[in-house]
């Protein structure tokens, strides 16, 4: 199957420091795939590349990625003078667009907030809110840069069990942004780990044991052995 | 160590020793932390009508000192004397026509120079042409004082209305501008993220994302304009004036009637501050999802 994103050795650096150093992906459309990278490491920078908004760093390479394509950033970023429909719909073509918009927030179970406005949210449900504006637009690629890296344990379980029924439902391929190796084994059918500028590993999770994986996983992100083997 | 903090009401066998709760206090607080109270560093909820508090005690001030006799009524007339005189020029009318040309003035002044600063503050602030045209034109304007420029504007518009309403436009066009500008250019990069990514069209963008960023600063730029709009009437309407509340107040000083100077201050301090009251109306109603520290 021909991959929905496609990268080339792409580079990346801030003021002559190399961040990205010759970066090669694919993924294949409706893949979901966690990136795991130490903090530093170069992730949000990868992804921003990917969305095509990393106009002020320099570099070079060869990136493909489908025309439809959203992005959930770590803050959920919502316009605070538009209410919570009107964010979900922003830019959104067509006549339906409302009517689609309002099953989005019906998916991510805030209908009948659709007139609140985003500060009158909790912090989840303003995550949920960015969810259904990148859902609405039927996307063939979801980026996400650590979208529940501010939520407690409990609501992120929640959050990730709406999020696996969602890419079900909706089948896009999906980059997760993570730091946390248990939400990486969770959701992904692959995990990458950034290390140096480079894809350092790149396992299918699928077939895998999960404790396993998981050792092999924080070995790779650099936890002593201690830590690895607890729990 | 720290304090406990229960719901009343929901668990009715809760034991509830300490301080009793203060009636409006929604969770009985127990422990070593009970004691401190628990919106310190936001202000006191607001009292209605609160703003008058200081105008009134001033206003007490001067009834007690013209009562007592502590004041000299040629430096401050008393308050009754000032309300008698307002009332005399009410009734002949003199207080109606001057209010009416002065507030036209200021209105007039207001407008035309609101209008010129959101239409240049936008095309210097959304496109770099307009910044190189204008910006540069504009801050050469500033550092000229808007007083400065009278003899120039009389020569060229005389000494009627129009020079009038124009030196109130200038000063309302500067505070304008420069709050809009830096407004427009303060829109934070996440947004520009964001319209980036949700493919938004330049109108969409503008819509969506700059104008309603740019609005609160345009705000605090429209009540900084009326403030400024006032100082230019006042220095308007005591030169070459035939008419107008400063008129008359420079009539009066010319024939000591410190009543009727104050009436006029009065009458200022009215319009302005129904002036101030209209902003903040205003951005009350276009700002409906901000919630500052304020309340
Ligand atoms: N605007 C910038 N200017 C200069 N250096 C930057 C800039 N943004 C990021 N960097 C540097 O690039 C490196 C990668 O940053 P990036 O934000 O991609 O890391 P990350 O993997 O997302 O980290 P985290 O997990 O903490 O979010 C870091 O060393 C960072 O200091
Ligand atoms: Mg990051």
């Amino acid at each position: 199957m021909k991959p929905v994103v496609c990268v080339r050795g792409l580079e990346r650096g801030y003021e002559g420091k190399a961040v990205l150093d010759n970066l090669n992906l694919d993924i294949a459309p409706g893949e979901f795939v966690a990136l795991l990278g130490r903090s530093g490491s170069g992730k949000s920078t990868f992804l921003r590349a990917l969305a095509d908004i990393d106009t002020e760093v320099s570099g070079s390479g060869m990136v493909v990625v489908p025309e439809g394509l959203a992005v959930v950033f770590q803050d959920a970023r919502l316009l605070p003078w538009a209410r919570v429909l009107d964010n979900v719909v922003l830019g959104l073509a067509g006549g339906d667009a409302r009517a689609r918009g309002r099953t989005a927030l019906a998916e991510v179970e805030l209908a009948g907030r659709e007139r609140a406005w985003p500060g009158e949210l909790s912090g989840g449900e303003q995550q949920r809110v960015a969810l259904a504006r990148a859902l609405v637009r039927k996307p063939q690629l979801l980026l996400a840069d650590e979208p529940f890296g501010a939520l407690d344990a409990l609501t992120r379980l929640k959050m990730h069990a709406l999020l696996r029924r969602l890419c079900a439902a909706h089948q896009p391929a999906v980059l997760l942004v993570t730091h946390d190796v248990d939400e990486a084994i969770a959701l992904a059918d692959r995990v990458l780990v950034l290390e140096q500028g480079r894809i350092a590993a790149d396992i299918v999770t699928r077939g895998t044991a999960a404790a396993a994986l998981r050792h092999t996983l924080l070995g790779l992100l650099g936890a002593t052995q201690e830590l690895a083997g607890t729990s | 160590m720290s304090s406990v903090l229960l719901k009343p009401a929901a668990h009715p066998a809760a034991p509830s020793p300490g301080p009793a709760p203060a009636p409006e206090s929604k969770t009985i607080r127990i422990g070593p932390r009970a004691h401190i109270p628990r919106r310190r560093f936001a202000l006191a909820k607001p009292v209605p009508g609160g703003i008058l508090l200081g105008p009134a005690l001033l206003l007490l001030g001067w009834v007690i000192g013209a009562w007592a006799n502590w004041i000299d009524p040629r430096v401050l007339p008393a308050p009754w004397t000032v309300a008698q005189t307002f009332w005399q020029l009410a009734s002949d009318g003199r207080l109606e026509s001057n209010f009416t040309t002065s507030a036209v003035r200021a209105g007039e002044g207001l407008a035309f120079g609101t209008v010129a600063g959101v239409v240049v503050a936008l095309l210097s602030g959304l496109t770099r042409t307009g910044e190189y045209l204008l910006d540069g034109l504009v801050q050469v304007k500033r550092a000229v004082p808007v007083l400065a420029l009278i003899p120039l504007l009389v020569m060229w518009l005389g000494i009627g209305e129009p020079m009038k309403v124009a030196i109130i436009a200038i000063s309302v066009f500067i505070p304008i501008y420069m709050q809009l500008h830096f407004a427009l250019r303060g829109i934070e990069a996440r947004y520009i993220e964001l319209a980036c990514v949700l493919r938004l069209n330049y109108l969409q963008f503008l819509r969506w994302i700059v104008l309603p960023g740019a609005l609160a600063g345009f705000l605090l730029g429209l009540r900084l304009a009326v403030a400024a709009a006032w100082i230019a009437l006042v220095v308007v309407e005591q030169i070459n004036a035939t008419s107008g509340i400063g008129y008359m107040i420079s009539l009066a000083g010319t024939y000591g009637q410190t009543d009727v100077i104050i009436a006029g201050l009065v009458v200022y301090a009215i319009l302005g501050l129904t002036a101030e009251v209209l902003v903040r109306l205003l951005a009350k109603a276009l700002l409906p999802w901000q919630r500052t520290f304020a309340g």
